[in-house]
């Protein structure tokens, strides 16, 4: 069976969805060499991503080993992460313009 | 596989051998439009701008319309202007003649009107169609090709699949002595430190953080979150979340190797393998950049799935989600899919790819060609006054 989750760099605290994942799904997916496993607390549609491990507030989410975004509120293993609970850091006229 | 072109008289190779009927300015839209119906095969080459500009947005669009006539796939071109505007048909003319190419132009107002203006537009326009068509290909090199590389309605399979694929085949189009140009700025910002750290001088790096800080405070200007602007609506259905997530997928389709040179909107590189041109996140008006500037062919990576072409190159889409490969087939050119569902490497798409850039540049259609997707747009820098 070919993997359902892609991670892209041993850094990363998210995974993408590479088949649409429901809800209560037990994942088991390598990262780093290791084997780790968790239950989807959410859907993850296709191509979304998911965290690897909990992630607290306002810390930065990290995909391709780089930093994609900054949480927004305590994010869980196996929950969503998108737009919900991680902001961009850039461009942001909305709070940055003087 | 040899490389078959089309011998331009400086000495450049054309992978296609266009007839090209520029309109200088909006005013003449119809008039350009009645002159390519009347030669098969001429291309009309319209937009809504050329008059009430001034300064830089002037010569930007000036430019844009001059690179379009000089590139190496337009063998012949003529311009046709009104008489009155602001961009006149002599000034892309004088940039077309650089190219010792056969280019005319022409004004409504001086022919008397637009029956008058087609008529004499189409005795031109014949004789460079008669002239074009025994011209025959002969061997051309890698390193005559210039690569325009694009992404839009991007989603995450983007950076998952499509891009890496691409910028295997990147890095085979380098290594063959050819130039790759990576666009789009504000889909750099948020990797610019990775594409400067991999600059061929410290310069060169510090010209990235400077056009994508500009691009970045453009769009902060505006007072709002960049998001829904970027990432588009679109993106985020397909799961990015965020800028930064768009940029970091993005780089990957210009490849692995060094940046050599960062050029103006519209400007042609002056140095071979990656080079990075500062355009708009805006696929037409970034593609224009690019195909204005020199690019003989696109390739063109989609999430999900776009009909866009250019009037002069061919460009070639490649999708890195399998559903699109399906819902979206009459639009897309090669199936990067596979990778994410292990039945394919992104090295094993990548030569695919390449390969497919050969049969492309020696004569084989896209589909976005064989749509007739003529999409053109200028990018404005300036007020119209």
């Amino acid at each position: 069976m070919s993997a359902r989750l892609m991670v892209m760099n041993k850094k990363d605290n998210v995974a993408t969805a590479v088949v649409g994942l429901v809800q209560g799904d037990i994942i088991e997916v390598k990262v780093a060499d290791k084997t780790i496993s968790f239950e989807l607390l959410d859907k993850i549609p296709f191509g979304h991503k998911v965290a690897l491990k909990d992630i607290a507030a306002n810390s930065e989410v990290l995909k391709y080993g780089q930093v994609i975004g900054m949480t927004n509120k305590d994010v869980k293993q196996g929950q969503h992460v998108h737009v919900h609970n991680t902001d961009s850091k850039r461009g942001r006229g909305d709070i940055h313009n003087e | 596989m040899q490389l078959k072109g089309y011998r331009r008289p400086d000495g450049k190779a054309g992978i296609r051998n266009h007839i090209l009927i520029i309109s200088s300015v909006v005013c003449a839209n119809r008039t350009v439009e009645m002159i390519a119906a009347q030669v098969p095969g001429a291309i009309p080459l319209t937009h809504p701008h050329g008059c009430a500009q001034l300064g830089i947005d002037k010569n930007q669009t000036a430019r844009v319309l001059g690179g379009f006539g000089a590139n190496p796939n337009v063998a012949c071109a003529l311009v046709v202007g009104l008489g009155c505007e602001t961009v006149q048909p002599d000034i892309i003319a004088e940039v077309i003649a650089k190219t010792k190419k056969t280019v005319d132009s022409i004004t409504i107002q001086q022919c008397g009107g637009t029956l008058k203006a087609v008529a004499r537009g189409a005795e031109l326009a014949a004789q460079m169609a008669a002239t074009a068509a025994v011209q025959e290909r002969e061997e051309i090199a890698w390193s005559e090709i210039v690569l325009a590389t694009e992404c839009g309605g991007s989603d995450t399979t983007s950076g998952l699949a499509a891009n890496p694929a691409c910028g295997h085949a990147s890095d085979l189009v380098i290594e063959a002595g050819g130039t790759v140009i990576l666009s789009e700025t504000m889909e750099l910002v948020g990797a610019e430190h990775l594409l400067a750290e991999r600059s061929k001088t410290k310069a060169i790096g510090q010209g990235i953080y400077d056009i994508t800080q500009q691009a970045e405070q453009g769009a902060m200007a505006l007072g709002e979150d960049i998001r829904g602007g970027q990432p588009t609506p679109g993106n985020i259905a397909g799961g990015l979340t965020t800028i930064e997530e768009k940029s970091l997928g993005c780089i990957y389709k210009a490849g692995n190797t060094i940046i050599n040179e960062v050029v103006d909107y519209a400007c042609a590189p002056t140095q071979k393998g990656l080079v990075v041109m500062d355009t708009p996140g805006h696929d037409v008006e970034s593609v224009t950049g690019m195909v204005a500037g020199g690019a003989h062919l696109v390739v063109f990576t989609t999430g999900q799935g776009t009909p866009t072409g250019c009037p002069i190159a061919p460009v070639i889409k490649v999708t890195g989600n399998f559903n699109t490969a399906l819902t979206m087939a009459d639009n897309i050119d090669i199936n990067a899919g596979e990778i994410l569902q292990g039945t394919a490497t992104k090295e094993s798409i990548g030569n695919k790819i390449y390969e497919e850039y050969q049969q492309v540049i020696n004569g084989k259609q896209t589909k976005a060609e064989l749509f007739g997707q003529r999409d053109f747009a200028i990018n404005r820098i300036g007020p119209t006054l």
